[in-house]
């Protein structure tokens, strides 16, 4: 099921959080941030959603994509952020209410019976996640360094897909 | 107050096993069972990482900015925070009643939620347990290993979960954070295009959801000494109505049956929930104990939820759901049903219903033109101190839900108390333990196949113990084992993608 009249980008940005969970909105805020910076013009080519968290069904929201760029806050990170290419997996969560995008790539693969397209994660790192506090400023420097290097990643993508940006 | 086995005569010198989090259950519970010497089962708790401080992030906001807000409660049911809340602040605006298309819309919204949930949770929570059996291996117990094995189940489930997402989205506006229901009423109407994608496929989910109750039914009917009697004990149960005795999720009134389906209360006003339930706390875990205050604490717990909101009412009024309903009334021979996995076929009846109500709403015309907004100042509802008070009760998918508000002459909350649907099964899910701790673990050996029949006892409430913060890296299994001299002799943390680290305490 898709939306009347919405067409499938082949760029997918998909980030997830609670933006009432201090630095988890990373996620959240990296989307929004990106669609201010490119702009209507730019953004022809690339579909920006966010959620809570993954699940099930947005193993649809693959359908049609070239690339999937997965954007989430993380604890741990040494850097500032990481980049992983994604392989699909079963879900080794004991949440599955939280999938992980791996387990989201592997129940696109079971449903329509094909690899899902490649799917890249961008994990921010983040440090303060109590509710009802703002991302720390730590976070947001690391989300800007995550935004520089995500434009570079869509504009090696224009030429391998049939993204066209300037970005 | 203390229940049998819940509190060991003795917990000095017991072994204790935890298992955190349960599987497949949102958030960080954590099942201890205190053993003695032989494997005994002295003390069975369920413990729960409830919201903490929500309520204070709550209080001090201007009240229209609320609905919004409290869908960050949770990402597994903000649409029930997000009604609940708006029917609270009905009052507050003296908005009573809203406009016909407000209502309309906003059950729309609300039956697409309810619709999803319970499908998530039978498709891809549950079924795996239901389709592969209890002692299965854990990492065939998943979503990915339903689909493997039953592609059509899985894609079912999928589809459903899409179509109330869309539902969510053509009446909220938005798939997460919509903002289409306000105080007073909704911001907008159902578009032309949406109108016309949902009812393109309603009548196919209607026959996903028959299929759906059709395996419920059959679960029970082949194997009725495990689904009749697993985690079965006795209870009141306690649900919204409709005031003529229909299933109701929206708005409706309060009533409680007993163990043996005698009313004990019916027609109760929601405004009035806080003469009705008290809530106990009790020193070893943060979640309150709900009960009936005229009953007190032993006697007052009650469940909620499909399978108390099937009893409890007289009849759905829609046919293929009061077909189905009818069934399942006449499976008890005369009682209640009690069993535990019962959940999971009333659930379904649900998913029936609530795609009927869907198929109604999308053919009535109020849901695309008409008023949305209602209210007025001097009609607004006032607490005895004379601030403007509200308090918003609808069936959750997981059960009952109150928000209750009062608001100063500022526009800013300050008071917030929610109950949330499980807070009000809490005693229910400890039974539950209890129940299977006593049939499955007292006097063996601890086997993971033996503990997965508590995760299912707990998992038919579809318990939401959101954290509702998932960072990547966070650990969210913690197994910690004490000697019988109450020394920590391992600790084993899993993390979210499977890596097991042991660690050994001093």
């Amino acid at each position: 099921m898709k939306p009347t009249g919405v067409s499938v980008a082949p760029v997918l940005v998909f980030g997830w959080g609670n933006p009432s969970r201090g630095d988890d909105a990373l996620g959240p805020m990296f989307v929004e941030q990106l669609s201010a910076l490119l702009g209507e013009a730019q953004l022809s080519g690339i579909d920006c959603l966010t959620d809570f968290q993954l699940q099930v069904e947005h193993a649809l929201d693959l359908v049609g994509r070239e690339r999937v760029l997965f954007v989430d806050a993380s604890q741990g990170l040494e850097a500032p952020f990481a980049v992983t290419a994604l392989r699909a997996s079963r879900d080794a969560s004991f949440t599955t209410h939280a999938m992980s995008p791996e387990a989201v790539m592997q129940v696109f693969a079971q449903l329509h019976g094909r690899e899902a397209p490649p799917c890249t994660l961008l994990a921010i790192r983040g440090e303060r996640f109590e509710l009802g506090e703002p991302c720390s400023r730590a976070a947001e420097a690391n989300l800007a360094q995550a935004l520089a290097w995500s434009r570079r990643w869509l504009a090696e993508n224009a030429a391998t897909t049939s993204l066209r940006t300037t970005a | 107050m203390s229940f049998d086995l819940e509190t060991a005569a003795a917990p000095k010198g017991l072994r204790r096993v935890a298992i955190d989090p349960v599987s497949r259950v949102e958030g960080h519970g954590k099942v201890t069972l205190l053993l003695d010497e032989h494997n005994r089962v002295h003390q069975a708790r369920l413990h729960i990482v409830e919201f903490r401080g929500f309520e204070k992030f709550i209080e001090g906001r201007p009240y229209w900015e609320v609905p919004v807000m409290v869908q960050r409660l949770c990402g597994i049911c903000p649409v029930s925070h997000h009604l609940a809340s708006s029917k609270a602040f009905d009052r507050v605006v003296g908005a009573m009643p809203v406009t016909a298309s407000a209502d309309k819309i906003r059950r729309l919204m609300h039956y697409g939620q309810v619709m999803q949930s319970n499908a998530l949770h039978f498709f891809h929570l549950s079924s795996p347990d239901l389709l592969f059996g209890f002692d299965s291996e854990a990492n065939r117990r998943n979503i990915v290993g339903v689909a493997e094995s039953h592609p059509d189940i899985a894609r079912k489930g999928v589809l459903l979960r899409k179509y109330g997402q869309e539902v969510i989205r053509a009446t909220a506006g938005k798939r997460v954070h919509g903002t289409g229901s306000v105080p007073g009423g909704v911001n907008k109407h159902v578009s032309a295009d949406d109108h016309a994608l949902l009812k393109a496929d309603v009548a196919q989910m209607l026959v996903y959801a028959q299929d759906a109750v059709g395996i419920a039914k059959q679960l029970h009917a082949q194997n009725p000494a495990l689904y009749d009697h697993f985690g079965a004990f006795p209870s009141n149960m306690m649900s919204l109505v409709r005031r003529d005795g229909a299933m109701e999720l929206y708005d409706g009134v309060l009533r409680v049956r007993d163990a043996a389906g005698k009313t004990l209360l019916d027609g109760a006003d929601d405004q009035s929930y806080l003469d009705l339930i008290e809530e106990e706390v009790r020193p070893w875990t943060y979640m309150k104990f709900p009960y009936l205050k005229h009953l007190g604490p032993h006697a007052g717990w009650y469940r909620v939820g499909p399978l108390a909101r099937v009893q409890n009412c007289d009849f759905i009024d829609t046919p293929l759901a009061e077909a189905e309903r009818r069934e399942f009334i006449d499976w008890g021979r005369g009682q209640p049903v009690h069993a535990t996995l019962a959940y999971h076929w009333a659930r379904m009846i649900e998913v029936v219903h609530t795609i009927e109500v869907i198929a109604q709403l999308l053919d009535d015309p109020d849901i695309l033109a008409g008023e949305l907004v209602a209210g007025d100042p001097a009609r607004a509802q006032r607490h005895a101190g004379g601030e403007r008070e509200g308090v918003g009760v609808i069936e959750a998918p997981r059960g009952t839900l109150i928000h209750h508000y009062r608001v100063g002459d500022d526009d800013l909350v300050t008071m917030c108390n929610l109950i949330v649907s499980t807070t009000h099964n809490n005693q229910a899910m400890n039974e539950a333990v209890r129940s299977v701790a006593r049939q499955y673990f007292d006097g063996r050996e601890i086997t993971e196949g033996l503990l997965n029949h508590i995760e299912v006892a707990i998992r038919a409430y579809d318990p939401c113990l959101s954290c509702a913060t998932h960072a990547l890296g966070q650990m969210p299994l913690d197994v910690v084992l004490v000697n019988a001299q109450g020394t920590r002799v391992d600790h084993v943390l899993r993390s979210q993608r499977g890596d097991v680290q042991r660690t050994l305490s001093a």
